[in-house]
């Protein structure tokens, strides 16, 4: 374990007495202004070593691919790479490094390649999604047009998805019109009121909130459409979507609350003030920020619940705006109901729709991200 | 308490007037409280109601029985179940690790400024809905995807489960004996699985005691020697509860799955193989031309992914509450 | 200063290696948080084998600077420097030098203790050897456990529950084990930052006959707000200001009676004679 040998410095100290002060800040004579130095914690020999090590295991994986082990495909490629660069790394850092240095460096790189590999991941399902839709989205008429007397197969420029577009809208809106005053009333009852009855409520909550959105879907179907006779409609998938909504918000929304500090409460009812007031006028607009994200995090959920509008709706090709008794179409159930076909332009206008409802979703979290800097500002 | 020195004194009993305002109030958020808590009790009960009759009929055959065809009256779950049981699973066992590499990533060793675009990108990654990733998984995965299985059978098939029926090692190879398995469908259900696990997870490692920390630090030790000893034993209740909560998840998955398998009532013990078939997608398969006894096997079949979920969910938060990490992690 | 005697068993040092103490020079240190210039153009010179006690009101840079000696300063998000700091004539901080290397040289003891509560006390004094994969016979084992434990005058109150765990004890119990678990893995110079601010005197007392103890076989630099505990354990202090609104530095530094009876800089001599602080 040798560090390498540098310039030393005389060593100017006798034992007893160290120099005399040096330069007191304010009286110092003009010096130029020091600056930052850069430390890193890797060495020149670190970066050698790993971009050696890559340069070997790729060339190793180059010549030897197919044919010592009969793989073929890019994917497996790149894991014989990962894995003969692991290799090569461990060897060229054993020679020179203490062990619990090239522990620590294998660690590092894997590190990286996890979160390379996660993030390319998420990177070609939105690439992906998008790059096929495109053929779909480029067409106006794809944002304008229902699909009334236009078959699945039928070329691009003829039809749109305006309609599931209204129907995800409407159906949401219902749905958040409903989960939100009830989320938050549970929310505010968990936190503020409390009692034997909240940890019941939390606890319920809590398992709610992992409920599979099938369920809630098939909950609304058995109860209200085959019992009760409702038609299979917006107002039956809002509903359901309400039932999975609801638990989230509640949640988030308690620990929005939570947060605010006691010392708030406590000023407020040294005041006089009543608990209705205190939370209406102060501990809900503290908690608001968070509030909302908590309610954006639960509309991003609901607009892409798939398995609640496979069971509770008709995929209809006409736009209709009344969520009571007519069917209506919405995105991810057009998304399916095209897949399903098999059509080469029923499946360029699937990604097309899965497209837009990535915008919607992308929209909604920045929106959510913004709020939370907007709050960190404040 | 010592009272001896004046044993008449006693405490007051204080009565509560709240203004009107207020009783209406808390009335109010009780009624919703209560309300909400009926609604989310009301589909446990509906779905066991339910079931009876099913139940009932079929008793316990319903469990044993591996085909689907309701105009034979052969109906059972246990195909099912097992499909249910191994997609998630593998999702588990290809996420977990990737979950909690990010997470230790994010919390310890990315750059400082990357940090907050990271968590949000995880964030992002869980907030996608589950039908896109079910197109991605079909239309870009698979494809990629059944070669590695064929790899898989080729060289590990004295493990059972990558056996294929099919010969692996041909010269013209027959893709489709490798798409639309459980194998596919858990990658893809992967993706879903670890943004969650990963979230839970990243949250205790930035909460281990920074004291802690610094001390490793100052003793020469180096970020892993940091993590092992300070960050994982405080950490260990938020990984395992973060991991079953996306268990829960990976069960109740549906679209991805839908779009993925293709329907196969055998319970299958080979997961590199086609043909597949979880609970979720039974029911979203199978509820369209339902008879009333179906519709109430079909419940029953969602009444048990029912208990499943609520039980593995209990457990996940019973862990991390109980842990030195849970008092602090709002999941 | 308050001497006693030698402890009774020093390290029989089969296992690992004797160190020297080590000789600490710092040049022209500056400091920077988050762009804000906190420490501007410190340097001192501690002599091997000595105590050196850092003096100042709060908030004028001690700590920042005893950071910087282990390089413990640049894990801080934001966080920069500029200087040189030479550890026995090697610049620590050069682009060859491995962080890691310097820290198991320059030990550190925390304000506020904290050993590791998943392990045992044990364990704990010998956590530094496991952080560095260092493997120890268990008879090695043992030996540094007492060692280090007797020259932190821990070893007598926890001889008989070494594998209890290592949060299960009193705050100046839990200070003297993390002094042990710095010792345990011979540095050369051992800085601590303010060990007694959250102890009982009992404690304190304990914690400055250790530093007393150990001025000759290690390099010792501290920081602490009671102006006579640096009378008390150091051979030099150096006195640190910062004016109002400007970085801080040291104002005067030498040997500690000199600063504490006759100082040459006034602000040194409103300082020590209580009349600011």
């Amino acid at each position: 374990m040798t560090t390498l040998d540098l310039p030393t410095r005389q060593g100017t100290a006798t034992p007893d007495r160290p120099p005399p002060s040096s330069a007191a800040p304010s009286s110092a004579a003009p010096r130029p202004p020091a600056r930052p130095r850069r430390t890193r914690s890797l060495t020149r020999e670190d970066v050698l070593a790993l971009v050696g090590s890559v340069a070997a295991s790729f060339s190793l994986v180059v010549i030897g691919y197919g044919h010592i082990l009969d793989f073929s495909g890019i994917l497996g490629f790149l894991v014989c790479w990962y894995v003969t660069f692991i290799a090569v790394y461990v060897v060229v850092l054993a020679i020179s490094l203490p062990r619990a240095i090239v522990v620590e460096r294998v660690v590092t790189a894997m590190l990286y390649v996890a979160a390379a590999i996660v993030l390319f991941a998420l990177g070609t399902t939105i690439v992906y999604t998008i790059g096929q839709g495109w053929r779909a989205l480029d067409h106006l008429n794809f944002f304008t047009k229902d699909m009334s007397a236009v078959a699945p197969s039928a070329p691009l420029s003829q039809g749109g998805i305006y309609h599931a577009i209204v129907g995800t809208v409407v159906e949401v809106g219902i749905a958040v019109a409903v989960s939100v005053p009830l989320g938050l009333g549970t929310a505010v009852f968990m936190t503020e009121v409390g009692g034997r009855g909240s940890q019941l409520v939390r606890t319920v909550v809590e398992a709610m909130t992992a409920l599979p959105e099938i369920l809630a879907g098939l909950f609304v179907y058995a109860v209200l459409i085959v019992e009760f006779g409702m038609a299979k409609s917006g107002i039956a998938v809002a509903i359901a979507m309400a039932v999975t909504m609801t638990p989230i918000v509640a949640r988030a929304g308690e620990v929005a609350l939570r947060v605010v500090p006691g010392g708030l409460r406590d000023a407020c009812g040294a005041l006089g003030a009543s608990h209705w007031k205190t939370v209406w006028k102060v501990v809900l607009p503290t908690a608001g920020p968070g509030l909302v994200t908590a309610v954006i995090l639960a509309i991003a959920r609901g607009i892409g619940e798939t398995a609640v509008v496979l069971i509770c709706a008709n995929a209809s090709n006409f736009l209709t705006y009344e969520p009571i008794g007519k069917p209506m179409n919405s995105l991810p159930l057009f998304i399916y109901t095209m897949y399903i076909t098999h059509e080469p332009n029923a499946i360029d206008r699937a990604f097309g729709a899965a497209s837009v409802l990535l915008f919607m979703v992308l929209a909604l979290f920045v929106a959510a991200r913004l709020l939370v800097r907007e709050r960190k500002v404040r | 308490m010592t009272v001896t020195a004046h044993p008449e004194v006693v405490p007051r009993q204080l009565t509560t007037t709240h203004a009107a305002s207020d009783r209406i109030f808390h009335g109010a958020a009780r009624t919703v409280g209560l309300f909400v808590l009926c609604m989310t009790g009301a589909i446990g009960v509906f779905l066991g109601y339910q079931s009876i009759p099913t139940l009932r009929h079929y008793g316990l055959h319903f469990f044993t029985q591996t085909q689907w065809q309701p105009e034979l009256d052969h109906i059972g779950i246990a195909a099912v179940l097992v499909g249910t049981v191994e997609v998630a699973l593998v999702a588990l066992v290809v996420g977990f690790p990737f979950a909690f590499m990010v997470a230790l990533f994010v919390s310890d060793y990315a750059p400082k400024r990357a940090k907050s675009w990271l968590v949000s990108a995880i964030d992002l990654m869980a907030a996608v809905p589950s039908i896109i990733y079910g197109l991605w998984g079909f239309y870009l995965l698979m494809p990629r995807a059944t070669e590695v299985a064929r790899w898989l059978s080729e060289y590990l098939s004295f493990i059972p489960i990558f056996k294929v029926n099919t010969d692996a090692h041909a010269a013209v190879w027959q893709q489709s004996r490798y798409t639309s398995s459980v194998f596919i469908a858990g990658l893809t259900v992967s993706m879903m699985t670890i943004p969650l696990a990963c979230a839970v997870m990243r949250g205790v490692f930035d909460q281990a005691p920074a004291g802690e920390r610094e001390a490793a630090m100052a003793l020469g030790g180096t970020r892993w020697g940091a993590a092992r000893m300070v960050v994982f034993p405080f950490a260990k209740g938020g990984i395992i509860g973060g991991t079953m909560l996306a268990l829960g998840r990976a069960l109740g998955e549906t679209a991805a799955v839908l779009i993925i398998v293709s329907p196969d009532f055998t319970i299958k013990d080979r997961i590199l193989e086609a043909g597949a078939q979880t609970t979720s997608a039974l029911i979203a398969g199978n509820f369209g031309g339902a008879t009333r006894a179906q519709l109430s096997a079909l419940l029953t079949a969602g009444f048990v992914l029912f208990l499943i979920t609520i039980i593995v969910n209990s457990a996940a938060a019973v862990v991390i509450r109980r842990s030195r990490s849970g008092a602090l992690t709002e999941i | 200063m308050a001497m006693t005697e030698e402890s009774a068993t020093t390290a029989r040092g089969a296992a690992f290696p004797l160190t020297t103490p080590g000789a600490l020079e710092a040049v022209g240190i500056s400091a920077w948080f988050s762009g804000t210039l906190v420490l501007t153009d410190v340097s001192l010179s501690v002599a091997p084998a000595s105590v050196t006690a850092l003096i100042g009101p709060s908030g004028c840079g001690k700590s920042t600077f005893l950071r910087i000696l282990n390089r413990m300063h640049e894990s801080i998000p934001g966080a920069q420097m500029a200087g040189e700091v030479y550890l026995d004539g090697k610049e620590i901080y050069a682009s060859g030098y491995r962080i890691t290397h310097a820290r198991k040289q320059i030990g550190m003891v925390f304000q506020k203790p904290n050993p590791f509560p998943a392990m045992s006390i044990a364990e704990n004094v010998t956590a530094g050897f496991a952080l560095t994969s260092t493997k120890l016979s268990r008879s090695a084992r043992e030996e540094v456990v007492e060692t280090s434990l007797r020259q932190a005058h821990l070893w007598d109150e926890v001889k008989e529950r070494l594998t209890r765990p290592g949060g299960a004890l009193s705050g100046g119990q839990q200070q003297r084990l993390c002094i042990a678990r710095a010792l345990a893995v011979k540095p050369r110079v051992l800085l601590m930052d303010e060990p007694c601010s959250a102890l009982d005197p009992t404690s304190t007392r304990r914690v400055e006959e250790t530093i007393a103890e150990l001025s000759p076989q290690l390099t010792i630099v501290i920081v602490t707000h009671n102006m006579q505990q640096a009378a008390r354990v150091s051979h030099n202090t150096a006195f640190f200001l910062a004016e109002q609104g400007a970085p801080g530095g040291i104002v005067e530094q030498g040997p500690t009676h000199q600063i504490f009876s006759d100082p040459s800089d006034p602000r040194t001599a409103d300082y020590v004679g209580g009349r600011f602080g």
